[in-house]
């Protein structure tokens, strides 16, 4: 039992280093813009770039309407398929899978050539266009992480019961869906969406295809032309992702444990 | 419950015929789900199949296996080949360390803080991919990086004279290794803590050492889902392209990059040929992800 315990502390020290010296290295690099001390300039002159700025406030708001759009797609899908239609789970859980399966290269491929200029859908023909397309695209690669977080979130509750209390109220589908089962889900919601967030907010592949001005393009761009702040923006990247994580795991304290119907 | 939802159905069924009821419900039944359905089959299911059917013509729309035959040339050949190897290397590499943090947070006896600990930080890390990943490398093991120059000063040990490169399948396969080892911990954790107890006790009571009892009890429950996940990094591997294009530009020649560069600027001379590169790694992740719905099938009896 004595050895097992320190082959126990032996293999996870060693997983700590592996994992802590880049972070450490990325950490210390950041920090040595200005010639012989450790300064936070590469953090300044990053935070202070406008393209910087302009990047992330649109690879938030893109976050932002594909947190939405996923929510629209998957909270009522989810909720439809466990109140009347459970006979098509396994086809929908199946669909959910694929963006695990297909690429997102191929995935946006896809779209280049079938929603061209020219095309009967010229999605790509306007800017407007290609930013629905990219918030698109990001919905279908969180799909996965979305409709198992709701579909987690709605075991959890009674949706037979909350309906037929509901409708005896004289609610109407639209009422159900965004007053009853929403709020109950909420968090389960919430935590598909800081994943989603944490997904798309460097997401590189799409937007640089799509050419959308977007955070994932500016940083490699950066990567490829700078020293010092590509480390810093690294370090930043790292802390937003963490700061989703985080969030989704005080959120699964607050989440009923319990499940009150079977499957 | 069940008495509650019978007199219901009753109820309903006396104030309307059941036949009429139906025909008014099945629309909005079906109704549902249908922004599902639009939206998978608009922006999954047929951009995938667009591709897929363009594969296998030519520029006038012809059936034809030309573009198939092409993949084999030596220069699409050789960026599948470099491909595979990474992603088998960093999957194997992943799962197995991945596995052994597992255990030894499961069932080291280490502190309790640890193990949740390590499962946040899997979770921040597994999703930790891409041109930050890659920078991260770069400051480490870039012939600049950290350890890189510790080694230099401290050992005298040139990591770069004796041949090793971060821009090179190594390279490429140690900085996957980084997104490939917290997702094996998240997704195998679970399966560790479905090892039940009991089993330990019976054995012992059955007189089997600890060896025997990590050969027949544990290492044959754990199999299944234990390959499953080498599967499906297998498939996080082979489709990733961020972190390979951010690290090594496109000097290192795997299929994402030598996709990205014929989107981008139809290298290859051929659209078609483009399609029917997409419809290679769709049938590599596919055919991977195939045996990995198998193997979870199997592994769910044990760990219900």
């Amino acid at each position: 039992m004595k050895s097992g315990r320190f082959w126990a502390w032996f293999v996870f020290l060693m997983g700590a280093a592996y994992f802590f010296i880049p972070l450490i290295a990325t950490i210390e690099f950041s920090l040595r813009m200005r010639r012989g001390v450790y300064s936070f300039d590469a953090y300044k002159v990053v935070l202070g770039d406008s393209q910087f700025q302009a990047t992330f406030m649109f690879s938030v708001i893109v976050a932002v309407f594909t947190i939405l759009l996923g929510v629209l797609i998957v909270v009522p899908t989810a909720y439809w398929i466990r109140l009347r239609l459970p006979q098509l789970r396994p086809i929908v859980e199946f669909i959910t899978l694929l963006p695990l399966v297909i690429p997102a290269i191929v995935i946006v491929f896809g779209y280049i050539r079938m929603y061209g200029s020219n095309s009967p859908l010229p999605f790509l023909g306007s800017n407007l266009g290609a930013n629905a397309l990219l918030v698109i695209g990001y919905a279908a690669l969180a799909l996965p992480y979305m409709y198992r977080a709701v579909d987690t979130g709605l075991r959890t509750i009674d949706v037979r019961t909350l309906t037929e209390a509901a409708q005896i109220l004289g609610a109407g589908w639209g009422t159900i869906i965004a007053r009853v089962i929403l709020p109950n889900v909420l968090i389960a919601v919430l935590s598909g969406a800081f994943l989603t967030f944490a997904i798309v907010i460097g997401e590189f592949t799409m937007a640089s295809l799509l050419n959308r001005p977007a955070f994932g393009p500016y940083l490699q761009n950066l990567v490829a032309n700078r020293a010092y702040e590509p480390a810093a923006l690294s370090i930043i990247a790292f802390v937003i992702t963490w700061g989703c994580m985080s969030l989704i795991q005080i959120l699964s304290r607050f989440a009923p444990k319990s499940a009150n119907r079977p499957n | 419950m069940t008495d509650l939802s019978l007199s219901n159905k009753a109820i309903a069924g006396n104030t309307a015929p059941p036949a009429e009821a139906r025909s008014l419900r099945l629309p909005t039944q079906w109704l549902g789900v249908t922004p599902f359905f639009v939206f998978a089959v608009m922006f999954l299911i047929l951009p995938t199949l667009y591709l897929m059917l363009g594969a296998f013509q030519n520029e006038a729309g012809e059936f034809t296996f030309a573009n198939i035959v092409a993949l084999f040339s030596a220069n699409i050949v050789a960026a599948y080949w470099i491909s595979i190897k990474v992603s088998l290397a960093s999957s194997l590499i992943g799962a197995f360390a991945g596995l052994a943090i597992a255990i030894a947070i499961v069932r080291g006896g280490l502190p309790n803080w640890i193990r949740s600990a390590t499962l946040t930080f899997s979770g921040v890390a597994s999703n930790f991919a891409g041109v930050p990943l890659a920078f991260a490398f770069i400051a480490t093991l870039g012939r600049l990086g950290l350890v890189t120059v510790l080694l230099n000063t401290l050992v005298g040990l040139n990591l770069y004279a004796h041949g090793f490169n971060l821009l090179s399948f190594w390279g490429l396969t140690i900085t996957y290794v980084y997104f490939q080892i917290p997702l094996m911990v998240v997704i195998i954790v679970p399966a560790i803590d479905g090892l039940k107890r009991e089993w330990g006790e019976a054995a012992a009571t059955l007189g089997a050492t600890q060896a025997q009892y990590w050969r027949m009890v544990v290492i044959p429950v754990l199999w299944p889902s234990f390959l499953g996940t080498v599967i499906l990094l297998f498939a996080n591997a082979f489709g990733a392209i961020a972190t390979a294009y951010a690290l090594t530009g496109s000097s290192l020649n795997i299929v994402p990059i030598l996709l990205y560069a014929q989107i981008r600027g139809d290298v290859l001379h051929n659209a078609h040929l483009g399609y029917a590169i997409a419809f290679g790694m769709i049938f590599i992740t596919g055919l991977a992800n195939i045996f990995y719905i198998w193997f979870r099938t199997r592994s769910e009896r044990w760990l219900k």
